[in-house]
């Protein structure tokens, strides 16, 4: 899982400034696969005051792929690289992750809880999944 | 006198520091206000040299506190030209006042099936501290609706009127639209029906003079830290006859009338202190005088006459702007702009700007039910203060141009 993360870090090491980097976000944002219309209700909002984050994950073969959608698009290419780093793995991969690459890539602000967009709570909400499935898929 | 505005600016060291690489611009005076050079050292001062608990001691310390935070009063008072500085509570700032008053108000005189009207345009706190009451089933609230420029449909008050109505509780200024409610004309018919009215000042006090004996409201209340004083304090301005017979509804320090407290039974202190309980922010109280001098010291008129040249030309500039939709197009508006470029979302647009070092805020502004009525999400808000320039207007039009070339 750090292959990816270390990928993102290279791929950001290139952008020389603030203005590339929000560039290439919103490049990110706009390329994400939009969530399923269906799922984009109350019941996979997660409430920044902000901005939102909505929030899916399925499972399959022991392996969780998680889809994400935001009404903001920085918010949305940050939860593009999030949804990178942590998609297609197994619960006990996810539980154990620790992303490093969002502070590595000078984005450490927009993952601040005082920032209000959605993205802390939407990691913490991508791990109680996995912390779920890991006993789901145990039993 | 001639506003010097370079002057202005060197009072305030925060204005001279920078954020992300570039100049502060701080758009965000709707949210707290930067404070002048002589409020800080005053804070410092009686931290340094004065620092003790007011009306308890005979030592010289509390008796210098004790002084100066009554003399606060007095500063406030006459701020405010109330007619005693005893109609002067300090409270930590305008939701610790409201909440206040509604606690009082709803002990007695505002029953479980009465009710409250307030408007459209008003923030959560005048909108939630009716809803606490009575135990969570709240206080019936009727709401005088807003037309699309963002103005109080006034001529529907007397409909909304009607033998259960206790209070009308209405905003002078929008927080979020800047508009300047006809507040004095409001009250007047308020009067007309014997009803009271509580006029939140968070946002008017700091552009306009403001004279409750002019207005004859019934209630005033503002913030400190929106009129260049510090944090945690506030002002709850009652008229005597209407303080007096409320009730206090917190307990303790010096709110007991001395020698009165029995496990049966306790008296309360006289106005002001019967609404004062435990140590309040005696530090705050004395640094917002100096904050109030400070004002005065610049005359409100000349910031009101500054804040509306500044107010038009950032309106004619922003207006010019193409995709920039404007929400609040009151014909009498305060020095806030609340806007949005095309279908840019507020936070994207705030995210860019201040990596400009411009600081506006975005979202709802603690104005959700607003924000439905204008059916949008949330708004980019710049408000300004008068230390704000022509020129910090240029730079936010040229930010907003620059989120324009990311977004589209």
């Amino acid at each position: 899982m750090s292959e990816i993360q270390e990928q993102i870090i290279e791929e950001f090491s290139l952008l020389e400034d603030w203005m590339d980097k929000y560039n290439y976000l919103i490049e990110l944002g706009k390329e994400l696969p939009a969530i399923d219309e269906k799922f984009k209700t109350d019941e996979y909002l997660i409430r920044g005051c902000q901005s939102k984050v909505w929030l899916n994950v399925e499972e399959k073969d022991g392996i969780l792929h998680f889809t994400a959608d935001s009404d903001a698009i920085i918010t949305k290419g940050i939860v593009s690289l999030l949804i990178k780093a942590i998609t297609g793995r197994t619960p006990d991969e996810i539980v154990e992750t620790e992303l490093y690459f969002i502070d590595k890539i000078g984005l450490k602000e927009n993952l601040s809880p005082t920032r209000a967009n959605g993205l802390v709570a939407m990691v913490k909400q991508m791990k109680l999944y996995a912390i779920a499935y890991r006993e789901k898929l145990k039993g | 006198m001639t506003f010097d505005i370079k002057k202005i600016r060197a009072d305030f060291p925060i204005l001279s520091r920078e954020v992300n690489k570039k100049p502060l611009i701080y758009l965000d005076n709707g949210a707290t206000t930067q404070k002048p050079q002589v409020v800080i050292d005053k804070i410092v001062d009686i931290y340094t040299n004065y620092n003790s608990n007011i009306h308890r001691g005979v030592h010289y310390l509390s008796s210098y506190t004790s002084e100066a935070y009554e003399n606060s009063r007095k500063t406030v008072q006459s701020f405010i030209n109330a007619k005693y500085s005893h109609e002067v509570i300090f409270t930590s700032g305008t939701t610790g006042s409201i909440n206040t008053l509604a606690d009082s108000l709803c002990q007695d005189y505002i029953k479980p099936d009465d009710e409250v009207i307030i408007s459209e345009l008003e923030h959560h706190a005048n909108i939630v501290s009716w809803q606490v009451q009575f135990g969570g089933k709240g206080v019936k609230l009727k709401v005088l609706p807003i037309n699309d420029a963002g103005e109080l449909l006034i001529e529907k008050l007397p409909e909304l009127i009607s033998e259960k109505t206790k209070l009308i509780s209405i905003t002078q200024v929008s927080n979020t639209l800047g508009t300047v409610n006809p507040v004095k004309e409001i009250i007047k018919i308020a009067h007309q029906y014997n009803i009271p009215v509580l006029i939140d000042g968070a946002q008017a006090v700091q552009h306009t003079k403001v004279d409750v004996q002019d207005l004859d409201c019934d209630f005033y209340v503002f913030s400190g830290h929106k009129i260049y004083a510090p944090t945690g304090i506030g002002v709850l301005y009652g008229k005597e006859k209407w303080l007096d017979k409320l009730p206090p509804c917190q307990g303790g320090g010096d709110m007991i009338l001395s020698g009165s407290v029995s496990f049966e039974k306790t008296l309360y202190q006289r106005l002001p202190f019967k609404f004062e309980a435990g140590t309040t922010n005696y530090v705050g109280a004395i640094a917002m005088a100096t904050a109030l001098e400070y004002v005065q010291g610049i005359g409100i008129e000349n910031i009101e006459n500054y804040e509306k040249q500044l107010l038009e030309y950032a309106n004619k500039k922003l207006s010019s702007i193409s995709e920039l939709i404007i929400y609040g197009n009151a014909k009498n508006k305060a020095c806030v702009i609340s806007f949005l470029i095309d279908t840019v979302h507020h936070y994207d647009t705030g995210m860019i700007l201040d990596k400009l070092g411009i600081a506006v805020r975005t979202g709802t502004h603690c104005t959700e039910p607003l924000m439905k009525r204008l059916r949008i999400d949330g708004t980019v808000r710049a408000s300004m203060a008068f230390y704000n320039t022509f020129e910090e207007i240029d730079v936010l039009c040229s930010g907003i141009e620059r989120v324009k070339t990311m977004f589209f």
